[in-house]
């Protein structure tokens, strides 16, 4: 049952309802249909049609009175044979598309009963096109023509009803309203077993549609405008509009009613119109007319008039014409209701426009597209590609016609490759909810089944990376006219410069730009690109420990890309491959960038990111690019000999963390694996005598590929939360990066190793393997065990104790920081964690809870943490 | 008590027809049998939705057995599905 409507008798109401019955059990019947006992019942539907088009046609003219027999027929056949080209072979039984690339596949799903409303100006036509949708889409349609025309579209319903049950459609699929009314609309448009309306008409029948509350197409009048410009085909575009205009007497809503003409062409358009038989009226006829066509009150165009002919119309308001007269042509001042003419007119009455610019032109067009014509269809006539796409720009409409018919252009199919329909679209301009030429898609849910993809993966280092003792003997092979070397202070002391300058080519023009060894700063990276500029360099060698080679990063992209613009290239991103920023690509004067460390750490030397302090705002800048990695790296030992045991400790255990957290990363792939490994392995076998044994040329060598090694795993699989939780700390209490790392790390590895509270999404892994990987791991080092649980408590328990020989503090609190400071801090230290971008490939995704937990893990010291004591 | 099983396949009107006719007289449940049933169509979909109706009148249990899954998406459509045990 649906709402009451009062004015609706029992009788009716029981009728109504039995069509709505009958109706709703076919559609659940159809639904068991396959395509090909669809199509099946679609062909002979139409060849039925078409063998009564002809009928159809007087029908609806003896019964409407309207239009023309010849034109009426002419629309029943595009109605069946035009759409039924379109339809033939479109799948709309179970899977419509598939897009195997993308892993989505369409599957088709009918909609059920759908209340079709008919207009009085196509009523056949539109009955004939909507039971071939109806039917090629398993779908059941009662229809509700106009009342003026409801027994054509009944026997149209009728000759496709029974055609379709002939060759096995479900019984009671159409049915066509008897003396439908008003009323009869309200109560199916609010019946709860109607499932969609399909509303072609009049404004009334399109509003009720959308005021149901239920799914909606409605589509209803427009006012075509037309922009004739001086450059078109005069004689084709006079032929089309009167062929248009006048096919079927103008019923057609997206004929057209307003033509604006250049003022170059003005009077010889006007003379070819007249010359083809239109009446070109005098300005008193213009205002006969406008007096007698259009309602004062309403605006609107006298419904009397509409469909009848031009020669009809003149002897109706005592306009003397030809008796062979096709169009009636009214010159107008302008658009609005000062300008009667400028509505929307369904009879060959058109009105024209002189258009002293295209400028004009164009705003009179706008003015007759507001008039009434929003969303609905537009015609343009021009030879000039900038004046179509001037005119599509600034038209509102879901169809601009070029060079051909509005009427018949719109219909789609005839002149232009548009889907063939009866029903048009108007976009929000209209009220409606479609642009489109309403067609199959239309009536069917579109499901999208979408498989699981696995996100193309990468893996991206420098192209050369030479490395064992004397590896800088290989900058002899870059020939370059002017280098500069950017370093810092110390390392030109300690004569690491001479070393470099001696190996580069002879005749390369060499500066040295010694910058502090602390993180780059914006002034700094100035510094630098002026040296670049003076020097017009072609080759960077960057010789120190991460920070001089992250200020080289940034010194070339800016001196390459000088518009870069930093702050906006560090905005955050989720996906690298999706990120909002992109890196410029460079002015073409591209510099060669060699990085040679002087630590075995950060591996900056083949990393995509750089980090930049502004010391002004105190604020960390930081960047990440593959346009950043370095083109060459140089991993030579002799670089790290000197290194001091603190530093060799913090920036070991850094490497040993970019191993750890890229193996059990989300990006993980088999090539970061290899590395991480590896490097894993290295650190274990090399770092304690590299501790030890400053002058252990081997363990320096080895560590020093470590870390190279490990930044190409993280390079590529990033790092995780234990890098999120070192940034906030260090950044805090002034702690080294590295040595930051090290008071977290037991504690992160027992925390991916249990299960998470909420799992990462993570496409291309099938399960959480964090801990299993950690088992491996320890299985690599020999670390024995028989569960995972052991093997990841012993391999807890091998980093802790790695970190005891190198005597790193074991707790937070160790290294001074008082309690009541460091809880202080939490809220801010979690907050900042939680920004940084670090943890966002981490196998767990942490909670703020959880990332308090584990600061304060790390405050109160090793051991094994909470979670590996409970696994 | 129930009484055994109607089967519908074959003619699942005239056995919908006939299930009318003794749904009155069923004593307590009425089992249909929807083994054969592969597809239905709109008539056995109009008799099957007046049944429940008369069944519910006279507090008879419906029960529906071996629905098959093509047949069950179209009692679903029709709301027929939770009338049915």
């Amino acid at each position: 049952m649906t709402e009451k409507v009062s004015s609706l008798s029992e009788e009716r109401i029981a009728y109504l309802e039995g069509l709505v019955s009958r109706a709703r059990a076919a559609a659940a019947a159809f639904t068991q249909y396959t395509q090909r006992e669809v199509d099946a019942i679609v062909k002979p539907m139409v060849l039925a049609g078409m063998a009564q088009a002809q009928h159809l046609a007087e029908m609806a003219i003896q019964e409407t009175r309207l239009g023309v027999l010849e034109d009426k027929i002419i629309k029943n056949m595009v109605a069946t044979e035009f759409v039924y080209n379109y339809v033939r072979d479109r799948r709309t039984v179970g899977t419509i598309a598939e897009y195997p690339e993308r892993g989505i596949a369409e599957v088709a799903e009918p909609i059920g009963v759908i209340f079709s409303v008919t207009p009085i100006t196509n009523p056949t036509s539109t009955v004939l096109f909507k039971c071939i949708m109806a039917i090629k889409t398993r779908n059941a349609a009662i229809f509700g023509p106009h009342p003026k025309a409801w027994r054509c579209c009944r026997e149209a319903a009728r000759v496709m009803y029974e055609a379709a049950v002939r060759h096995g459609a479900p019984e009671g699929v159409f049915t066509c309203l008897d003396e439908p009314t008003i009323e009869d609309n309200v109560y199916l448009m609010h019946h709860k077993d109607v499932r969609l309306i399909d509303a072609t008409g009049g404004r009334g029948a399109v509003k009720a549609a959308y005021s149901s509350g239920k799914p909606a197409l409605g589509v209803g009048p427009g006012n075509t405008p037309v922009y004739l410009e001086k450059s078109a085909d005069l004689d084709m575009a006079v032929v089309d509009i009167i062929t248009s205009k006048t096919f079927d007497n103008g019923t057609i809503c997206a004929s057209e009613q307003t033509v604006v003409i250049d003022d170059e062409i003005y009077d010889r358009v006007l003379a070819a119109f007249d010359g083809l038989g239109a009446h070109i009226c005098r300005a008193e006829e213009a205002s006969l007319l406008a007096r007698a066509l259009v309602d004062p009150q309403t605006g609107y165009a006298q419904p009397l008039a509409v469909g009848q002919k031009a020669v009809d119309i003149a002897r109706a308001v005592g306009l003397r014409v030809k008796p062979d007269t096709k169009l009636l042509i009214a010159p107008i001042g302008g658009v609005g209701r000062e300008h009667p003419l400028s509505v929307e007119k369904l009879f060959p009455v058109l009105a024209v426009y002189r258009a002293k610019s295209v400028e004009e032109a164009l705003k009179v067009c706008i003015d007759v597209n507001h008039a009434g014509g929003l969303g609905h269809t537009a015609v343009v006539f021009s030879r000039s590609e900038e004046v179509i796409r001037k005119f599509s720009e600034v038209i509102n409409a879901g169809r601009i016609i070029v060079n051909s018919p509005g009427s018949i252009g719109a219909l789609g199919g005839v002149y232009n490759d548009m889907v063939p329909t009866f029903s048009f679209g108007c976009g929000t301009g209209g009220g409606n909810s479609t642009t489109d030429n309403v067609n199959i898609y239309h009536y069917l849910n579109i499901k999208r089944v979408a498989r699981r993809t696995q996100a193309h993966m990468w893996y991206r280092v420098p192209n050369q990376i030479y490395f064992n003792r004397n590896a800088v003997e290989n900058l002899r092979q870059f020939p370059s006219r002017s280098t500069v070397i950017v370093t810092n202070p110390a390392l030109e002391q300690m004569g690491h410069v001479d070393t470099v300058r001696r190996w580069m080519p002879p005749g390369t023009m060499l500066r040295v730009l010694a910058i502090p060894d602390a993180e780059p700063e914006a002034a700094a990276v100035v510094q630098g690109v002026e040296a670049l500029r003076l020097n017009d360099a072609d080759q960077i060698v960057a010789l120190g420990g991460g920070s001089v080679i992250d200020a080289a990063k940034i010194m070339k992209l800016k001196y390459e890309s000088p518009e870069a613009d930093l702050e906006e290239l560090a905005a955050p991103f989720l996906d690298i491959r999706k990120r909002v920023v992109r890196f410029p690509g460079g002015n073409g004067s591209r510099a060669r960038l060699i990085a040679i460390p002087t630590t075995s750490g950060t591996g900056s030397e083949v990393t995509p990111f750089a980090v930049l302090t502004d010391k002004a705002s105190g604020r960390k800048i930081t960047l990440a690019d593959y346009s950043l990695s370095p083109d060459v790296a140089i991993v030579d030992p002799q670089f790290v000999m000197t290194m001091p045991r603190a530093l060799t400790a913090d920036t070991g255990i850094d490497c040993l963390t970019h191993a750890l957290e890229a193996g059990v990363s989300i990006y993980a792939s088999p090539y970061t694996d290899s590395n991480a490994m590896q490097a894993i392995r290295l650190v274990f076998r090399y770092l304690p005598s590299a501790y030890e044994h400053p002058d252990d040329e081997e363990a320096r060598s080895m560590m020093h590929n470590a870390a190279c090694i490990a930044a190409m795993a993280f390079s590529n699989a990033s790092v995780g939360v234990n890098h999120a939780l070192a940034h906030a700390f260090g950044a805090r209490f002034g702690v080294a990066h590295g040595r930051a790392n090290a008071l977290l790390l037991p504690h992160v590895i027992a925390y991916n190793a249990s299960v998470p509270s909420k799992f990462m999404p993570s496409p291309n892994q099938r399960t959480y393997v964090a801990h299993k990987k950690y088992a491996t791991t320890a299985d690599l080092l020999g670390l024995g065990g028989e569960s995972i649980e052991e093997k990841v408590g012993n391999l807890v328990r091998a980093v802790e104790g790695l970190l005891d020989l190198l005597a790193i503090p074991k707790s937070i609190a160790d290294l001074g920081i008082a309690k009541e400071e460091f809880e202080r801090a939490i809220p801010e230290l979690t907050r900042n964690a939680f920004e940084d971008p670090s943890w966002r490939s981490n196998p767990r995704m942490p909670l703020m809870s959880e990332l308090a937990e584990l600061l304060w893990s790390a405050y109160n010291g090793r051991g094994l943490s909470r979670a590996a004591r409970a696994s | 008590m129930s009484e055994a099983p109607m089967k519908l396949d074959g003619d699942p009107v005239a056995a919908l027809r006939e299930a009318l006719g003794r749904v009155g007289s069923a004593d307590g449940e009425m089992v249909l049998d929807f083994s054969g049933v592969r597809r239905i169509e709109p008539a056995a979909l109009v008799l099957l939705e007046e049944l429940a109706a008369r069944a519910g009148e006279r507090h008879v249990r419906l029960a529906l057995e071996e629905v098959d899954v093509n047949v069950y998406q179209v009692l679903k459509l029709l709301k027929l599905s939770p009338r049915f045990p």
